[in-house]
Parts: C-alpha cells; sequence; structure tokens
C-alpha cells in the first residue's frame, strides 16, 4: 500500500461516490449552520417538500449579526431579528439542535465546535462560512460552502466536492519571545500571498506546530483560507486526544478507544507525496502586523512599509506611506474576538499584558469572547476584573466587528488593532481601516495608543 | 429545477467588460431571507438612480430589447461569491448568459441554479452584438443538447463547451439536490458501513 497523507485517508473514507471525470460526492459528518447563510437554503427544501435528512448531524448557533450587548432583550434591528428568528423556527421544524442567543453552549460557530467535543480528528465538517477551516486543526477535512451546498448537505448530508491539490507547510524551531500562533499564521500568508494556496489543501506541520496547544492551531488552521487554500488540516496527537477528552458530546468509555484507534491512524506516513511543500524557520518569526487591504499585506512589526507599486490603492486606503513605521502609529479601536483569536487562551494572554495597567484615552478596546463558555470563564478566572481594572468593558459573545453586521462598527477612516482575520476594505464598517495582530500586540497597543511591539512592555 | 430545453429567444445586449457581482447584485441586498425577488434588485444601482426612478440609458429600461437570453462582454460574474447574482439574473427571467468569458465561480454558481453560461468566442461575440446593434429583434438559438448557438437570421453557429454532467442535470431538470437525493440507496448503504 502505498504512503498516504492525513488529508487523503479523511477524504477516502468519505466517497459516498465518485462521478466519472467529475467530482466526488463526500459524506459530511458534521454541519454547522448559522442565521445568515441558511435560511434560503431551508426554503429550498420546504419547495420540495423534503426534510433535514440527518438533524443529529446538524447543529446551529446564531452568531453573525447578533448584538454583544443587552442580548436578554429583542433584537433591535428587523433584518438581522428576523433571520434570527427564521433560524429558531427552521430549528425547531426539523428537529435541529439550536444553541440560541443566551444558552450557555451559544457562541461563534467556529469556537462552539471544539469546545463541546462536536471537532474530532478524521471527519468530514463544513458551514457556510469560510473560517469552516478552523475545525481542520483535529485532523478532519473542513471548508465553508455556499448557499446551494448548504441546502445539499440538509437534503442529503453529502456534497460534491472535486479533489483539491496537496501542500505541506512545514514550521520547525523555537518561537521568540511574544511570538504566538497568529504570528506563525500572518507570517506564512505574507510569505506565500493571499492567492498563495488558492486550489490547495494544506497540512501545517514540523515541531514548531506540534509544540502548540489546540487552540493556538486552531488559529492557524482558521486563516488558512486567507491565503485561498480551501482548508488547513493538522495531524492528531496527544495534544488533541487530551483537549477533547471529557467535553460535552466527547465520546466516552467504549466509544472513545474505538474512536481514539482510528484517530491513531490518521497522520500523514513516513514517506507520502505533496503536491508542493514549503519550510520556514521559527526562529525568523516575530509579531507580525497588517499594514494593507488583504491579509498576505503582512510584516514584522519592527519593519516599514514597503514601497512596491501594486500596494498603491492599499496604502491609499490604509491612510499610509511607503517607508513608514508602523510602530509609533495611532489607533482608535482594539478589538479582540471573533473565532481566530475568541479563545480563553487568548483572552489570558490579553490579560497578561493589560494587568496593572490603563487603556490609552484615545482608544476603545471591544472585548467579545467567542462563546457563552469563554465568557464565563473569563469572569472564573479573574480576566473580568483585569479589563474592568484597566478601564475595558467585556461585552457578550458574538462574531460582532469582525464583519460588522450588527452594531459594532469601526467609523470611517479610523484604525483598528484586531485579532480577527480578515482586513479588506470596510469589513470592519465601511470606511474602516484594520491591522490584524495577536491578541499580545493588540494588548499593547490598547495600552499605548499606537502600534507597539508587546516585547517592549513585557 | 426546471428543464432547460433549447430556447429561441431574442436577447438584451450589455456590452461592458467585467461586470462583477456587487453591480449584478448590490450588498445592501443579502440580507434577505428567501432567493425569490432579487430580480428587482438586479443591477440595481445602474437601472435606477438616487429616487429610484429608472435611468433611460441603461439597456434593461430600454423597451426595444427583451428576452430570455442576457448577453455580456467578457469577464462576466467577477468579484465576490455571492450566489445571489446568479438568483437575481434567474428571477428576472433570464435562463442563458452568453459571453466570452465567465468568472470560475459565477459560472459554477449558475450550473447549480438553473442558469446555462454560454462562452463563445471574441469574434461570435462581436457578431452577435453587431447583429442586435441593427435588429433589436434578432433571435439567439441555444440549443445545449447539440451544444451549439445559431444567429437564427443569418445561420451562422458556434459550439459551446459544458460539463457532462451538468448537462445531463440541465437537461433532465435536475439539480445537485435531486442528483444527491437519488443516490439515497448508496447514502444509506454508507450510513450503515460507517
Ligand atoms: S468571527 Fe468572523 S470569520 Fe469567524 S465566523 Fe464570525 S464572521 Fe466569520
Amino acid at each position: 500500500m502505498s504512503a498516504k497523507t492525513l488529508f487523503d485517508k479523511v477524504w477516502e473514507r468519505h466517497v459516498v461516490h465518485q462521478i466519472e471525470g467529475g467530482p466526488a460526492v463526500l459524506y459530511i459528518d458534521q454541519h454547522l449552520i448559522h442565521e445568515v447563510t441558511s435560511p434560503v437554503a431551508f426554503k429550498g427544501l420546504d419547495r420540495r417538500g423534503i426534510k433535514v435528512r440527518r438533524p443529529d448531524r446538524t447543529l446551529a448557533t446564531p452568531d453573525h449579526n447578533i448584538p454583544t450587548m443587552g442580548q436578554e432583550l429583542p433584537i433591535k434591528e428587523e433584518l438581522s431579528r428576523m433571520q434570527v428568528q427564521q433560524l429558531s423556527e427552521n430549528c425547531k421544524k426539523h428537529n435541529i439542535t439550536l444553541f440560541g442567543l443566551g444558552h450557555k453552549y451559544n457562541g461563534v460557530v467556529h469556537i462552539i465546535g471544539p469546545e463541546l467535543g462536536i471537532t474530532k480528528p478524521g471527519m468530514t465538517i463544513v458551514c457556510g462560512d469560510s473560517h469552516t477551516a478552523t475545525h481542520g486543526a483535529f485532523g478532519s477535512i473542513a471548508f465553508g460552502i455556499g448557499t446551494s451546498e448548504i441546502e445539499m448537505v440538509l437534503a442529503s448530508q453529502c456534497l460534491f466536492q472535486a479533489k483539491p491539490k496537496s501542500m505541506r507547510i512545514n514550521v520547525n524551531g523555537k518561537l521568540g519571545k511574544g511570538v504566538t500562533s497568529k504570528d506563525i499564521i500572518l507570517y506564512i500568508i505574507a510569505k506565500l500571498t493571499a492567492g498563495g494556496g488558492t486550489g490547495y489543501f494544506v497540512e501545517f506541520a514540523g515541531d514548531t506546530i506540534r509544540s502548540l496547544s489546540m487552540e493556538a492551531r486552531m488559529t492557524i488552521c482558521n486563516m488558512a483560507i486567507e491565503m485561498g487554500a480551501r482548508g488547513g488540516i493538522i495531524a492528531p496527537d496527544e495534544t488533541t486526544f487530551e483537549y477533547i477528552k471529557g467535553r460535552e458530546f466527547a465520546p466516552k468509555g467504549e466509544e472513545w478507544d474505538k474512536a481514539l484507534a482510528y484517530w491513531k491512524t490518521l497522520p500523514t506516513d513516513e514517506g507520502a507525496k505533496f503536491d508542493i511543500e514549503y519550510s520556514f524557520d521559527a526562529a525568523d518569526i516575530e509579531p507580525m502586523i497588517t499594514y494593507g487591504t488583504n491579509p498576505g499585506m503582512g510584516l514584522k512589526i519592527s519593519q516599514n512599509v514597503p514601497s512596491d507599486e501594486p500596494n498603491k490603492q492599499a496604502l491609499e486606503y490604509m491612510g499610509l506611506k511607503a517607508g513608514d513605521s508602523m510602530i509609533g502609529k495611532p489607533i482608535d479601536y482594539v478589538f479582540i474576538g471573533s473565532c481566530t483569536n475568541g479563545r480563553i487562551e487568548d483572552f489570558r494572554a490579553f490579560a497578561s499584558v493589560v494587568k496593572g495597567k490603563k487603556k490609552a484615552d484615545n482608544v476603545t478596546v471591544w472585548i467579545v469572547p467567542g462563546s457563552k463558555q469563554v465568557e464565563r470563564q473569563i469572569e472564573a478566572e479573574g480576566l473580568k476584573a483585569i479589563f474592568e481594572a484597566a478601564g475595558m468593558q467585556l461585552r457578550q459573545p458574538g462574531c460582532s466587528a469582525c464583519l460588522a453586521m450588527n452594531e459594532d462598527k469601526v467609523p470611517a477612516g479610523k484604525y483598528s488593532v484586531a485579532t480577527t482575520n480578515r482586513n479588506f476594505e470596510g469589513r470592519q464598517g465601511p470606511g474602516s481601516r484594520t491591522f490584524l495582530a495577536s491578541p499580545l500586540t493588540a494588548a499593547a497597543c490598547a495600552i499605548t495608543g499606537k502600534i507597539t511591539d508587546v516585547r517592549t512592555i513585557i | 429545477m426546471e428543464k432547460f430545453q433549447t430556447i429561441t429567444s431574442s436577447c438584451v445586449p450589455l456590452n461592458i467588460e467585467n461586470v462583477d457581482t456587487d453591480q449584478i447584485i448590490p450588498a445592501r441586498f443579502l440580507k434577505a431571507t428567501s432567493r425569490e425577488g432579487f430580480g428587482d434588485n438586479l443591477f440595481r444601482d445602474w437601472r435606477y438612480d438616487n429616487e429610484n426612478k429608472p435611468k433611460p440609458n441603461f439597456v434593461l429600461n430600454n423597451p426595444a430589447y427583451s428576452g430570455k437570453i442576457l448577453v455580456a462582454a467578457k469577464n462576466f460574474g467577477c468579484g465576490s461569491s455571492r450566489e445571489h447574482a446568479v438568483w437575481a439574473i434567474y428571477d428576472y427571467g433570464f435562463r442563458a448568459v452568453v459571453s466570452s468569458f465567465f468568472a470560475d465561480i459565477f459560472k459554477n454558481n449558475s450550473l447549480n441554479c438553473g442558469l446555462l453560461p454560454v462562452q463563445v468566442s471574441d469574434a461570435f461575440l462581436a457578431k452577435i452584438f453587431k447583429q442586435v446593434d441593427a435588429d433589436a429583434k434578432t433571435l439567439l438559438k441555444i440549443d445545449l443538447e447539440n451544444q451549439k448557438i445559431t444567429i437564427v437570421a443569418t445561420g451562422e453557429s458556434e459550439p459551446f463547451e459544458v460539463n457532462s454532467y451538468k448537462k445531463e442535470c440541465l437537461l433532465k431538470g435536475y439539480d445537485d439536490v435531486d442528483y444527491l437525493l437519488s443516490l439515497k440507496d448508496k447514502i444509506e448503504a454508507y450510513e450503515k458501513a460507517h
């Protein structure tokens, strides 16, 4: 038997049917849905007069357009309220588990899957949201889909997929002080560009990746999509098993042993071939920040804005000039949250910098937990008290200023340092200007009111 | 999905290159919870002015042109992947779009929704525009079975490509969901085995 990659093993196990000369029909183990991309798909089922095939493999949570203050109250914005309401009705009608607004398990769809033990190795996971790639950190094939595809999965629990090409990215060596997994992925995307992974599914490997916690690994897979890749995947290991064990929906007893035996067969075989492979040295990575309007436009925080011509439009939008130093640039907003960096470790890191200090007067800080569970943990661990002492307010969970579909919008022309994944024009509100960075860097900026190298204050 | 039958129809010429999906359906209309009704906002900002009055210069507002076929210049459907763009075109009443190049995602989305993208050569596209210029009622015939598009008045024709699986779906009026549902036995067997 020839050597296989992790991706190939999971893929082959899920092919229900191969169309000759066409795509494969893949079985989907877990379908996650939210309020914005699912309503039209449910309408499609109604029109056909059919039910959801596997409600037990479908899970719903409203997250994209919900408010992050006053969630106890009815949602003010009418269209958002309608979408959330429709999600509840559709779930009820089709017997789908819904962790609605205020529910103890509610949260951003890519945060709650892992924290509830629903996301596990060797699965196929889809959701109508491109950052579904997050779940790849467990050694699953996970990717975002469109509305017609949501309807396909609801109806048949299957999906058409052409097999992507394979890429492996190895990161080896020890990370420097103040350097996190967010910096690793921003570094990789800056090297390969925002389109460098188009057509590929990327396995992240190497001893640096191995040394990361599950939460840190999720940050990396989350942003695989930002280099154009279909998704990212990391081989499951003891860290993975340790993380899953004992979680609400994780397998127990005999089931656990059986699952574990399967998971252990998954890592890429020695000698398996990838279509393309890259290697990076962890020692070369510094705290990173983006300066432009796509996630590939990132640099080491100590570097100056590059001068090349193709950046012209982006620099104009960002109000930056070639040769400008990034450090010292005044900012207006700091946002920590999202499915990229909205987990408990992110808030711990943020708090470690903020502790005993005050936020700068010129900065508005939005602290938005990725889920209700994370929110409770922030309170229980005393992080909320640290934030409040620093003059920062803890908000309620949701996607919030990651895509600004709710009220949390950065005003036109203002600068935001965000722990999210997209710095597109207008992403955080019409005219908003976003610098992507790690929670540590975001904390340093919140304290000083300008772009700051976190290594100078820890 | 409706079966795709051979269309013989007049067409609407949109001689603009690089039409992006933001123009086809602006972002502010994406919060709807239904697939229908997008036709009203198709090319919204080209079609209507700030007071919602039709702009007389835009081709959809010109009563001389009508039909089930939209003819557009090259690189049609680029930009955001929103499927709503296809829904808007379909809902308006078009069943085929002819261009000399389509953006990838738009093409896939179209095929998923029963809208046929017909990719022709630059030369043939120029011929169509010229003929429609001369006579607004020019008929085009799109024969999916034989993968051929013809300018009825002159008899000139050109073959076009279409993925054989998708062709089958369109001709039978199957969409992907129907196809997947037809695999019921295989899916059940898979579920039993895993
Ligand atoms: S946090 Fe942002 S990227 Fe993540 S699911 Fe929500 S909107 Fe998408």
